[in-house]
């Protein structure tokens, strides 16, 4: 003990001053205050956060429901009477409304396949690249072969085959939208496996569900968040083109792609029909867009 | 370099393989027969046209004839399209999706190399706005929409062109399609053309050349354009595919009797044989263009030893 007890009260006080120094930020913290610098990806923070509330509260708000027609107002253009704000359809269903409905429904299964093909991707990735060796090579000779294969017509042949159930189209999109994330957590793995980092703390007799924890996982989990909010819009896309040719989301339910399908059908007289329903979906992916791309600036740990 | 060929042609199969299978068991488990038909068909009947189609033998023995057929290039006969063979709705779509897909390509590889070489050497003009502009449009804006709207605005409201349709290869209906096409790709290309360009300009060799006096003519067109366009020769081959999965997109939006239109109508027709028959020769085409696409890489790339 170098201080006398009456000292104690002087060692809390620099104890409370050094203490930020001494935690630090954490690169979470870091990463955070360099994504609120990044204007492009805040702005589409916040609006893709407004277009997702208007999905899910905006239905109830309107006076309208998705699947009711207004005998008055049928093919109507915009207009600020009757709050047909994105104006009607050829049978006077309220397009606002609908494209609100539909925006759930994609964003939904924009949400469902991500998170299905993250989890596959990441078990898939982590695993070869842990395990290594015979395994390593006949996995990922396998996200080879799905690379290779022309995914949209395999897709289109799987609806075809097994229907157009919500949570079918979930899978097919799924099964072709999981091998980047492998790709990318098992060359991720393999690398932190053989960090010095990772030595120090094996030498320094750390167990290793505490460095796969501690060390690894947080590291793992920069690429993971930003491929995950690639992988969204990719997905998506997908199903807006299944939809749009008519392979996907069914009738009465409604999504963006069908919508934008319904609408390419009937610009000619309600260009309207499509081009709201594109701009929404346009949006959405440019908001995805530029959060990934600050989430990579924000989280790449080699780019400080 | 031969050996190399052979091992990358032998490492086609399996994928071939593996993706025919998958479909064909993917097809033969769905419930519902191809004869499934709203008219009840009198059991003598479905015998016969089991025994046709060989549906009366065991799985494996079906597969085998599948397969069989397969090789000798014959791609079965259509449930839907009475009278006509898939290889037969495949020779009249073929050439259609092949000229708007090569075309296209080939134009948006001239206009995309020189855009994007133009903005490399020109940081910050107009042509390099041009070519970012371009690149996050073609980012954002996914084809079926960008496609419905060129036909609203050239077809309906500036009555240029057709808004769809074939004529036999008559120009104005290809115009749409293919502008489609070369706006997407141009943004690709252009993008990847105006990196690497940029790369290779400020690298040692070129400044090499720029030291023995060289004009500038001379130090682009013959030092840095052959290395520049690496990164665009090997987005070739997807482009290539993707423009096969695009002409499913492209020929549903301006009606042309393509390949995709096939494929699609065969889906919401439920043609099994004409869908699977597709997906496999698509598959064939696809795994080829790789293949084609990795030799000539490795013809191109010095670095490349094997």
């Amino acid at each position: 003990m170098v201080f006398a007890k009456k000292d104690d009260a002087l060692v809390a006080k620099l104890g409370e001053a050094i203490e930020p120094a001494l935690h630090g930020r954490s690169p979470w913290a870091a990463a955070r205050t360099r994504f609120a610098r990044n204007k492009a990806a805040m702005f589409s923070l916040c609006l893709l956060g407004l277009i997702t509330l208007a999905c899910i509260v905006g239905p109830y708000l309107l006076p309208h429901a998705f699947d009711s027609a207004d005998w008055e107002a049928m093919s109507q253009a915009p207009t600020w009477k009757n709050m047909h704000w994105f104006g009607t359809d050829e049978s006077g269903r309220d397009l606002l409304v609908r494209a609100l409905i539909g925006g759930r429904i994609s964003l939904m299964v924009g949400l469902m396949a991500t998170i299905a093909s993250v989890s596959l991707g990441i078990a898939w990735g982590a695993t070869a690249g842990f395990v290594g060796g015979k395994v390593d090579s006949v996995m990922m000779r396998v996200v080879d072969i799905m690379y290779a294969v022309p995914y949209l017509l395999i897709a289109i042949l799987m609806v075809t085959l097994l229907g157009r159930a919500f949570y079918l189209v979930v899978i097919t999109i799924t099964v072709f939208s999981w091998m980047d994330m492998a790709r990318v957590v098992r060359g991720q793995t393999l690398s932190l496996r053989s960090k010095e980092f990772v030595e120090a703390a094996r030498a320094m007799g750390v167990p290793t569900h505490r460095i796969i924890f501690q060390h690894i996982v947080p590291n793992l989990l920069g690429v993971v968040v930003v491929y995950t909010t690639i992988t969204v819009p990719g997905v998506m896309i997908t199903e807006s083109v299944l939809s749009f040719l008519g392979l996907g989301i069914q009738e009465p339910m409604t999504s963006w792609g069908v919508l934008i399908h319904d609408g390419a059908q009937v610009m000619e007289v309600s260009p309207w029909m499509l081009l709201y329903p594109g701009a929404l979906l346009s949006t959405a992916l440019y908001c995805f867009n530029y959060i990934g791309d600050g989430l990579r600036d924000a989280l790449d740990p080699n780019d400080r | 370099m031969w050996s190399y060929a052979l091992r990358r042609m032998l490492a086609t199969i399996p994928t071939l393989l593996l993706v025919i299978t998958v479909c064909y068991l993917l097809l033969h488990f769905t419930p519902g027969g191809p004869f499934d038909t709203e008219k009840k068909v009198s059991a003598a009947v479905l015998a016969n046209l089991q025994e046709k189609y060989h549906m009366n033998e065991p799985l494996w023995k079906q597969y085998l004839l599948y397969l069989n057929s397969l090789l000798h290039g014959d791609l079965g006969a259509s449930f839907r399209y009475e009278d006509w063979s898939v290889n037969e709705l495949v020779a009249t779509a073929l050439p259609v999706s092949a000229v708007i897909g090569g075309v296209s390509l080939l134009i948006s590889l001239v206009i995309g190399v020189a855009l994007g070489a133009l903005a490399a050497l020109r940081q910050n003009s107009v042509v390099d706005y041009l070519v970012m502009f371009l690149g996050s449009v073609g980012s954002v804006f996914p084809a079926f929409v960008i496609g419905p709207v060129l036909v609203l605005m050239f077809a309906i409201w500036l009555q240029l062109v057709p808004a769809g349709g074939w004529d036999n290869f008559a120009p104005r209906y290809m115009v749409l399609p293919m502008s489609l096409l070369v706006v997407l790709n141009v943004a690709t290309i252009g993008r990847v053309m105006r990196g690497s360009m940029i790369e290779v300009m400020s690298s040692n060799f070129i400044r090499t050349a720029r030291a023995k006096g060289l004009p500038q003519r001379t130090v682009v067109l013959r030092h840095a354009m052959k290395p520049a366009l690496l990164p665009v020769v090997s987005l070739i081959g997807p482009m290539a595919i993707s423009a096969i999965t695009a002409a499913v997109i492209t020929e549903t939006i301006f009606s042309l009797p393509g390949l995709g239109k096939l494929i699609v109508s065969g889906a919401s027709n439920r043609d099994y044989t004409l869908v699977l028959g597709l997906v496999v020769l698509v598959t064939v085409i696809t795994v080829v263009f790789n293949l084609l696409v990795d030799l000539a890489y490795a013809l191109l790339d010095p670095k490349i030893r094997y």
